[in-house]
């Protein structure tokens, strides 16, 4: 294989090619609403590379996304499908809401108490429902689904108790602490000129993604979970076992949906707002996870590529163009890199003609 | 007593008028599903059906044009999906992802287009899905009130349930619907049998989508009177959930549905009541309950068993 065809077929490259069909059809659909693409672009990528200011902020959208995106990668290297990041990313914010705003804690304990509580609650909604899936054969898709509507609900109702809501009339919780907040040092913020929500979640984010490729490509923990996504029954005849390796997927995988809940309400939000509608976290983390083909290093690329284009989405409004536009982008693109294998067969099938 | 026979009618007219938006949605996954292509993309497809419907009913005022057209907006990211997966072999998953961003994108983006807003106009009494019977029951005692809350209700109740029937027959009665679980089961089989695996999964999917769009449609033509951002939200997911809870049978996903559509129901009749309970908490019981009913009675689900799996002509 040449060294041009081997570019052509790498996992890069149908990415790359995906992005940029999403960014043509994104075009061709602001035409047909009478947007000038050109002006809409330019306005889109002028916001993300403006300032640092503009910079950061592109980074502290991304964060949460690249924190599910592992969360996704992980579960879908391992056989499952965690359509529930979700609700764990919602129990994790609650959970660290809750520390946050009632335990008395000195800064830097603190954070790492609502992180861990994060983890805890976003793991355990992942156990139960491994747990029911190993225990009474509960499609984990179905339980998934309700455990993303149990958590919503639940988040609202916890941000309803008295002890826990805003004093205000606001529809939210109180704030937590400034002292559970991850926020850079406001001199750093100051120094660099970045935007005030600039966070140490993005190198939670970086040790996460670190994390998750040791795991799954260093440790036998990661290649028995591997084994079993890849075949169950021929890992348990090689002796591991499978329920056991499904639950701890699970586990692992909703520790770090949780943990991305905690990162967004102690970096940005400091704050759960009763919701009225599910949020889609969860499926913003299965495009990056998808964007990056469940590579911790391209989730991370690809969660900072996502966050960016947000960012510069929320911006759109400025000119009058639609900033929703942005989801037919993402759209767009993950609809070709699921497609995009078909090219690879081509070139394959061209090189077998030639014999 | 006239209290608790009105109150449980309230109940049963809330349950029907959010049932028929998940039934359409969950008989329609019921044949993508069946015949072996996992649509997620359900979702997407009531959005855009949701969209279509309202906008179509505005500018024509005609309820039927604007409810068939949601159905034909749903079916053309059926089809979308269809290429996708059954020509090209995609991931169902990461294909069905794709459609839930591109769908609900599409319908803002037209939105904000057409009507300045990304809510379109409400609609007319005239242009919505029209109510049925509302001059033969009559307000009055308990009883009438509470026969007049059950039966007189959108001609898309009624519509919803014949379709149901219709659909049970075409699965279990007609050949299509032998061949089509045939294919969801072992395509190889059916192929060596004669039967176009990919022809089959083809029609099912965009059926799938015809349905899911005319579910959006009736959420926003008949138990609410326009389009919003937030008018699916999880509508879709709920749908496969019962697809699931019941399955992989129509006939079980309609019990799923109405499990589903009595807790939308209970949480706008609390909602509105005086009642000192927490309308989260009454609201977060039916998935609950979904849970304890999978443990105790229902137990695995078999899942058709070439479901999500690409297939590949032999040659």
């Amino acid at each position: 294989m040449s060294k041009l065809e081997k570019i052509l077929q790498s996992a890069f490259f149908r990415t790359l090619l995906s992005i940029l069909i999403g960014f043509a059809v994104g075009a061709i659909f602001l035409l047909a609403v009478n947007i000038s693409p050109v002006e809409a672009y330019e306005k889109l990528f002028t916001s993300i590379f403006s300032s640092p200011k503009s910079l950061s902020y592109c980074v502290v959208y991304a964060t949460p996304l690249i924190i599910l995106g592992l969360s996704v990668a992980f579960s879908f290297r391992t056989g499952v499908f965690n359509i529930g990041a979700e609700g764990q990313f919602v129990v994790g914010s609650m959970a660290a809401c809750v520390v946050g705003i009632l335990v008395p804690a000195p800064p830097v304990i603190l954070p790492i108490l609502c992180i861990a509580a994060a983890a805890i609650a976003g793991a355990l909604w992942g156990v139960i429902v491994g747990f029911l899936k190993v225990k009474w054969g509960i499609n984990e898709v179905l339980s998934m689904i309700m455990f993303n509507w149990i958590a919503f609900y639940l988040s609202n109702y916890i941000a309803d108790i008295p002890l826990i809501k805003s004093d205000g009339n606001a529809e939210a919780t109180k704030n937590v602490q400034e002292a559970a907040m991850i926020l850079l040092p406001k001199s750093w913020i100051e120094g660099l000129g970045l935007c005030n929500s600039a966070s140490w979640g993005i190198f939670i984010a970086a040790a996460l993604a670190v994390m998750v490729y040791i795991i799954i490509e260093k440790t036998s923990l990661g290649y028995r979970l591997k084994a079993v996504g890849f075949n169950r029954d021929a890992a348990e005849y090689g002796g591991i076992n499978a329920n056991r390796s499904i639950m701890t997927a699970l586990a692992i995988s909703g520790a770090m949906s949780g943990i991305a809940g905690a990162t967004n309400l102690l970096g940005i939000g400091q704050r759960i707002a009763i919701f009225s509608a599910q949020e889609s976290y969860g499926f913003q983390g299965i495009i990056a996870a998808l964007i990056g083909a469940n590579n911790p290093l391209g989730v991370f690329v690809g969660g900072l590529f996502y966050g960016a284009i947000k960012y510069g989405g929320s911006r759109l409004n400025l000119i009058g163009a639609p900033s929703e536009v942005v989801n037919v982008i993402m759209g767009t693109v993950i609809f070709f890199i699921a497609v995009s294998h078909v090219f690879k067969f081509r070139l394959k099938k061209e090189k077998g003609g030639k014999k | 007593m006239d209290n608790v026979i009105n109150t449980v009618g309230i109940i049963i007219y809330a349950t029907l008028l959010y049932t028929p938006p998940l039934l359409f949605a969950a008989m329609g996954s019921c044949f993508s599903e069946v015949s072996g292509v996992v649509n997620i993309g359900i979702e997407g497809m009531m959005t855009i059906g949701a969209f279509t419907g309202a906008t179509v009913a505005h500018f024509t005022g005609n309820p039927w044009l604007g409810f068939i057209c949601g159905g034909l907006a749903g079916m053309a990211f059926g089809l979308l999906h269809g290429v996708a997966t059954v020509q090209f072999g995609a991931d169902q998953t990461i294909s069905g992802t794709a459609i839930n961003f591109l769908a609900p994108g599409v319908a803002i983006v037209t939105a904000k287009a057409i009507f300045n807003s990304s809510d379109t106009i409400p609609l007319e009494p005239t242009s919505k899905i029209p109510t049925l019977f509302s001059d033969v029951f009559t307000s009055g005692t308990a009883w009438s009130n509470f026969m007049k809350n059950i039966f007189s209700t959108y001609a898309s109740t009624y519509l919803v349930f014949v379709v149901l029937i219709l659909v049970w027959f075409v699965f279990y009665k007609t050949r299509f619907g032998l061949r089509m679980r045939a294919c969801g089961e072992h395509p190889l089989a059916c192929q060596s049998l004669g039967i176009d695996v990919q022809r089959t999964r083809m029609i099912c999917v965009c059926i799938s989508g015809f349905m899911a769009g005319l579910g959006g449609a009736c959420m926003t033509m008949a138990t609410t009177n326009q389009f919003r951002p937030t008018s699916i939200v999880g509508q879709g997911f709920i749908a496969i959930a019962a697809v699931i809870f019941g399955k992989f049978r129509p006939q079980g996903a309609m019990l799923g549905c109405l499990l589903f559509g009595m807790c939308s129901g209970l949480r706008v009749v609390i909602g509105t009541s005086s009642l000192n309970i927490s309308a989260q908490l009454i609201s977060m019981i039916p998935y609950v309950v979904t849970v304890i009913v999978l443990i105790l009675f229902v137990g695995k689900s078999h899942v058709p068993a070439a479901n999500g799996k690409p297939f590949v002509k032999a040659k």
